[in-house]
This record gives structure tokens, C-alpha cells and sequence, in this order.
């Protein structure tokens, strides 16, 4: 891996839970990401799924300083910006930047294309000075593929997969060298998912940006990313390369998540062993002692209720199963999952 | 429980392969500001008992809006179906009257939404709303109600049915609500489920638990399935033939392993080749290029030719028919059919 520009040290967000009108007393948190460590390497795709309530959202805001941490380090190039404000906040946050998932409700209505995309430049004018802006912008437009001329139209009057490059183009007008992406094509049709899909990647061939992809759908995670990290219920169980994690995935939870998705492949039909969990997902406020997927595990045992298994290199393993997992039984399942 | 099963073995559960329904040229439309749009543009497929058809399309392929008036729900004002049969075991539904009309939804044919969420009464219990199918139709008393709430919530493997059937919809996971959702359509035992998108608003682990539960229902009572999606992953896992829809028209129809193994339309082509696997790491991905058409400026001709790769002057003014499709040596494919000028040169070419 190149040199990390993003490291995450033992992050945790907790979103308390208080009691009383007058006298608030805190009665719990919510553990929505709780201790999560990882790097970003520099051009690197880092994926990260999860179902819903992963907390993979919550790292997002908590990367981008939209969230303060409960606890941890966040550092960007070395430097901890967990704990920035005022004008070092607002110097980092132009290298980082994001782009949502929804296009219909995160670009303003009653602005123009032109002012959406020129905002940034408002809060940083360094970037571009005033008579060089429409340029500017007109330029972004070009570079995520539609006409330059449509400066002036407003967001209702493009389509779904239109406004999710206007959002991409504002995400890209600071000149950031991280973007995190939440959920980008969820929201798309299926063919239009594939054209802003192939944008992002070219537009990390040219621009050498680093991405954190996060997402859902573990089909799309694993075409654009180069190494991808799996969420459940606040914690990263299993991180590593697209190969160790799709083809040599050691964490039940992982192997449970890949052999769930459906592939559009009839003739596989047959041949998938699947594992259908049973349950939902626990709540994030009062999580299972020990490992948190035990409550749903086929492999749970008396040890995972009472130690929390780490999230390290399992020493047993060998070859591309040796990556980094939080089981304690830990291993390659014979069976491929798709 | 037990009535349930009872009443299937008086009633007989329909052979496999009695056809069930089958719509005619269907055409919808909808009369708005700027201008009509025509929703479903001449549509036709049938289903038969114990048979999973698939309709595969994006948003604005009028697949839901085909489904809507099949149930009789379509909101007519701006909606207005124009021409067309929906036979059900034979008899046409848009010439009924709406009292027998009434008889058939909800006992013979139910649905299945894809937002079990705003689709459950947020106000009622769960069990009032499963209850009130039977108070309604069967004239049930309010305690048999209940105790037939609890039986449809076990049949659909909600845990702890009798002491959960008085809590509120909000008091369930995403998993659970769609589970309701489903007893709900199972409750009078119908010959035929129109599933919406019923897993879309789900994670994946949950949507294999849910498709589980409707194939295997679905076998049990021999019912007819119309699943309408655009996930081509949760299709190919489920459905024995596929309708593909694209701007209010069918484009192709096939067997599923046909399909994916030999699309005969570019434009399923295309889709195929636009996903990215899971099992697979791919090179750059394929995209179709330009937009989804806008329903009230449909291209002339194949309204797929501007985004074709292999569009002639003859696509730019000629509507297709929808083709028997052939093999090599000009045998006919059964159930296949594609809406292409060129179906011989994209399925064998």
C-alpha cells in the first residue's frame, strides 16, 4: 500500500441517551461506530459495507468533521484533525470532501448549477479568484461529462444520474485529495449506475484522489475499491484486499453478507451455498456482550459472549486468508460463496 | 395454523400451470399538464399457478403501473387505461363491475408493497390490521380475527406471534414489517401475489430471508408470483421467465437461464453487461449511454434507439414488433420474444 494520507486510530462516536425535562441525565449512548482503526492510502479506494445501522454513515461525518468524536484520532497526513476548529478546520476540510447519496435533496432547489458548484469557491477564495469562477465552474461540468452550458439550469431540470455528476463536480471543485462517497449510485437507475461508476474512476486516474466508497451493495464495492472493510453494529470485523475479502473472507459475518447477495447469474442458482442468518440486526444502544454478531452466529461459543475478539491478523491462517479479522475462530470457508 | 391448512385441502390448491392471468394489450395513459403520457404502451404477459414471472425494468418502464391496474388501485384521474384485457382465470376484470371487482382483490389476487412501512396503518396494530382482512371478508368475530392474526404472523416465522400481534408497525425491524406485509397478501389464501420491489427498502441479509420465505410459500399454495424489480441479482435467483419493460413497452420475454445466457435485445444486453459481479473483479464497466426516455417525448421508432449501439434508420422510424424469436436453424424459441429490429443479429451475432 502507497503511504496512508488518512489514518484512523480507535475512533468511537457515541450518541448519548438522556432522561428528564429539566434535569437531563444521561441514561445510555447509542454506539454508533465504536473503535475503529484503519488507513487510507494515497489513490487507494477503500470500500466499507455494512447493512443499515453499521454506523458506516457515522464514520463518514465523523472523517469529515460534520460529527465531533466521542474519542480516537482522525489523521490527516499526520496531523490529528479530530479536535481542529475555526480556521485549521476549515483549511483541512477543503482536501476533504464528500458526495451524498440522495442528488434530489442535497443540491439546493433554488439555486443554479453555477452556484451549487461555485460555492466552495465562496468559502475558500484562494482556490479561484472572483473573475476566473464561472470558468472555473464551467470547467467542473466538462470534467464530470455534461454541457457547460447548462450553468444556469436548475437542479429539477436534470435528471438523477445528471445530478449525482453536479454533486461529484462540487466535490471535486476544492481540488480535494480525499472524497468520500455515501451511498453515490444507490439512488440510480441501473444503467445510469454504471456511467457514474466508470466517472469516478476516471476521475481518480486523473486527479489522483484517494476515496473512501461507501455503500451497501457489495457488488459495486467490490469493482471500484482496492481494499474493502466490513461494518457491523459500530465495528470493523474484517478488513483487507478486494481478494482476501470477497474470495478468502475469514469472518462469519463477511461470508454470511456474501453468500446472501443475489447474483444475476441464473446458472450459479443451484450451486450457491447459501447462509441465511436469522434475526435482525441487534440495536447499537445495548449491544451484545463479547462479539457483537454472536447473537446471530452459527459459530458462536461461550468465549464470544464474554471477549471482545480483535480486530488482527489471525496467526493460524496462511496465504490470502491471513488478513486482518475480529473472530476467534477465524477461518476460510471450503465452499466459494457465490 | 391448522384452519388454514384445512381449508387448502377442501378448497384444492390449483394445479401447477393453470393459467391465471393474463393481460391483453394494455394500454394506460396519463393525462398531465404538459402533456399524455403513455405509461404502458400495448403490454402483454400471462402467469400461470406456481409459475414466478419476473418484470424487469428502471424507474418510468411503467412495470408498477401495469401492476397497479391489474389490482384495480391505479388513481384514475390523471391515470386512464385506454385499451386493453386483464383476464383473470378467463374473465376480463376492466369489464367487471366494481362489486365483483372487490371479490377478486385482496382474495384472489393481493400485493405486496415495496415500503412496508408507509404501506402498514401506523395508528393500528398489527394484529387489527391482519384481522381485519378476515373481519371483512369472512365475517369474522374480533377474538377469531386475532387468533387468525396470530396464526398468518407464526406462518411467516414472526418470533413470539402472541405476545407481538398487539404492537404498532413502528415497533418492528424493516425485515419484520415486510414479513406483516406478506401475511397480509397470504391472508386469504390467493391464487396470485403482485410483490412490488418487496425487498428493495431491505439490506441484503434480510432480503434473502424474505425471498426464502415467499419462494417457499409459493410452493406450498401453488400461487402465481408477478416479482416486479429492477435488481437483475434477485431475478435470476427467483424467477422461471422474465418480461423486460422499457418505456411502457415489453421489449423481450424468456426464460430466466435463457435470458441471461443470450439476451436477444440490445438493451437487456446492455443492462447485463452494466452490473458489476460479485464474483467477478471487472475492468472498466459498460455503460448504456444517454438517459432513460422521458415519457411525454418517447424517441420515434425503438424507443431504445438513441441509446443503441447498433441503431439503423430503421430503428429511428419503425416501432418494432415484438418477435417470436428463432434459433440458428429457424426453430422457435418458446417463450422467447424480442422487440428488435435486429434480434437475429444480437442474440446470434
Amino acid at each position: 500500500m502507497a503511504e496512508p494520507i488518512l489514518e484512523v486510530k480507535d475512533l468511537v462516536k457515541h450518541y448519548p441517551l438522556t432522561q428528564g425535562i429539566l434535569f437531563k441525565k444521561q441514561v445510555g449512548a447509542v454506539k454508533a461506530v465504536d473503535g475503529v482503526s484503519f488507513e487510507l492510502g494515497k489513490g487507494e479506494t477503500l470500500g466499507i459495507v455494512g447493512e443499515s445501522g453499521c454506523g458506516k454513515s457515522t464514520l463518514a461525518k465523523v472523517l469529515m468533521n460534520l460529527e465531533r468524536a466521542t474519542a480516537g484520532q482522525v489523521l490527516f497526513k499526520g496531523e490529528d484533525i479530530s479536535k481542529l476548529t475555526g480556521a485549521a478546520l476549515k483549511a483541512v476540510r477543503r482536501n476533504i470532501q464528500m458526495v451524498f447519496q440522495d442528488p434530489y435533496t442535497s443540491l439546493n432547489p433554488r439555486m443554479t448549477v453555477g452556484d451549487i458548484i461555485g460555492e466552495p469557491f465562496e468559502i475558500h477564495p484562494e482556490v479561484a479568484p472572483k473573475g476566473d469562477r464561472r470558468k472555473a465552474v464551467q470547467d467542473l461540468l466538462d470534467v464530470v461529462g455534461l454541457n457547460p452550458e447548462y450553468i444556469n439550469r436548475y437542479p429539477h431540470q436534470f435528471s438523477g444520474g445528471q445530478r449525482q455528476r453536479i454533486g461529484i463536480a462540487r466535490g471535486l471543485a476544492l481540488k480535494p485529495e480525499i472524497i468520500i462517497c455515501d451511498e453515490p449510485v444507490s439512488a440510480l437507475d441501473v444503467s445510469v449506475q454504471a456511467q457514474v461508476i466508470n466517472l469516478l474512476e476516471q476521475l481518480q486516474n486523473d486527479f489522483e484522489l484517494s476515496y473512501m466508497f461507501i455503500a451497501h451493495d457489495l457488488s459495486i464495492v467490490r469493482h471500484i475499491s482496492d481494499r474493502v472493510g466490513v461494518m457491523y453494529l459500530g465495528k470493523l470485523v474484517e478488513i483487507g484486499t478486494d481478494e482476501e475479502i470477497y474470495e478468502n473472507a475469514t469472518h462469519p459475518y463477511t461470508q454470511a453478507l456474501l453468500s446472501a447477495v443475489p447474483v444475476p447469474d441464473p446458472e450459479a442458482r443451484a450451486n450457491r451455498d447459501r447462509i441465511i442468518l436469522t434475526g435482525d440486526i441487534p440495536s447499537p444502544a445495548n449491544p451484545p456482550s463479547g462479539c457483537r454478531f454472536r447473537t446471530r452466529c452459527w459459530k458462536a461459543e461461550e468465549r464470544c459472549s464474554t471477549e471482545v475478539p480483535l480486530l488482527a491478523v489471525p496467526e493460524v491462517l496462511s496465504g490470502a486468508a491471513k488478513h486482518q479479522s475480529a473472530c476467534h475462530f477465524a477461518a476460510v470457508r471450503e465452499t466459494a460463496a457465490a | 395454523m391448522t384452519t388454514v391448512i384445512e381449508k387448502n385441502q377442501k378448497s384444492g390448491r390449483l394445479e401447477v400451470g393453470t393459467p391465471l392471468l393474463e393481460v391483453k394489450d394494455l394500454h394506460v395513459e396519463f393525462h398531465t399538464r404538459d402533456g399524455v403520457a403513455k405509461a404502458v404502451n400495448g403490454v402483454n404477459y400471462s402467469v400461470a399457478a406456481g409459475e414466478t414471472l419476473a418484470v424487469l425494468g428502471e424507474s418510468g418502464s411503467g412495470k408498477s403501473v401495469t401492476a397497479q391496474t391489474i389490482m384495480g388501485i391505479l388513481d384514475m384521474p390523471p391515470g386512464k387505461i385506454s385499451q386493453g384485457q386483464i383476464l383473470f382465470r378467463g374473465q376480463d376484470m376492466l369489464a367487471m363491475k366494481e362489486e365483483e371487482r372487490r371479490q377478486i382483490r385482496g382474495q384472489k389476487i393481493a400485493m405486496i408493497f415495496q415500503d412496508a412501512l408507509s404501506s402498514l396503518n401506523p395508528v393500528m396494530t398489527v394484529g387489527a390490521q391482519l384481522g381485519e382482512m378476515f373481519r371483512v371478508h369472512r365475517g369474522a368475530s374480533k377474538k377469531e380475527a386475532r387468533e387468525k392474526a396470530i396464526e398468518l404472523m407464526e406462518r411467516v416465522r414472526i418470533p413470539a406471534a402472541r405476545q407481538r400481534v398487539g404492537d404498532y408497525p413502528h415497533q418492528f425491524s424493516g425485515g419484520m414489517r415486510q414479513r406483516i406485509m406478506i401475511a397480509m397478501a397470504l391472508s386469504m389464501e390467493p391464487d396470485l401475489i403482485i410483490a412490488d420491489e418487496p425487498t428493495t427498502a431491505l439490506d441484503v441479509t434480510v432480503q434473502a430471508q424474505v425471498m426464502d420465505l415467499l419462494a417457499e410459500l409459493q410452493d406450498e399454495y401453488n400461487m402465481g408470483l408477478i416479482l416486479i424489480t429492477h435488481d437483475l441479482g434477485v431475478v435470476a435467483d427467483v424467477a422461471d421467465k422474465i418480461a423486460v419493460m422499457y418505456a411502457g413497452r415489453i421489449v423481450e420475454t424468456a426464460p430466466v437461464h435463457d435470458l441471461y445466457a443470450r439476451p436477444a435485445h440490445p438493451y437487456t444486453k446492455g443492462l447485463l453487461r452494466s452490473i458489476p459481479r460479485l464474483d467477478q473483479k471487472g475492468q472498466e464497466l459498460y455503460a448504456i449511454k444517454g438517459l432513460p426516455p422521458n415519457l411525454l417525448k418517447v424517441p420515434a421508432g425503438c424507443a431504445f434507439n438513441p441509446r443503441c449501439d447498433v441503431a439503423t434508420d430503421l430503428c429511428r422510424t419503425e416501432i418494432p414488433k415484438l418477435h417470436q424469436v428463432t434459433d440458428k436453424d429457424g426453430k422457435e424459441l418458446t417463450g422467447r420474444r424480442s422487440a428488435c429490429h435486429l434480434w437475429k443479429e444480437t442474440l446470434h451475432g
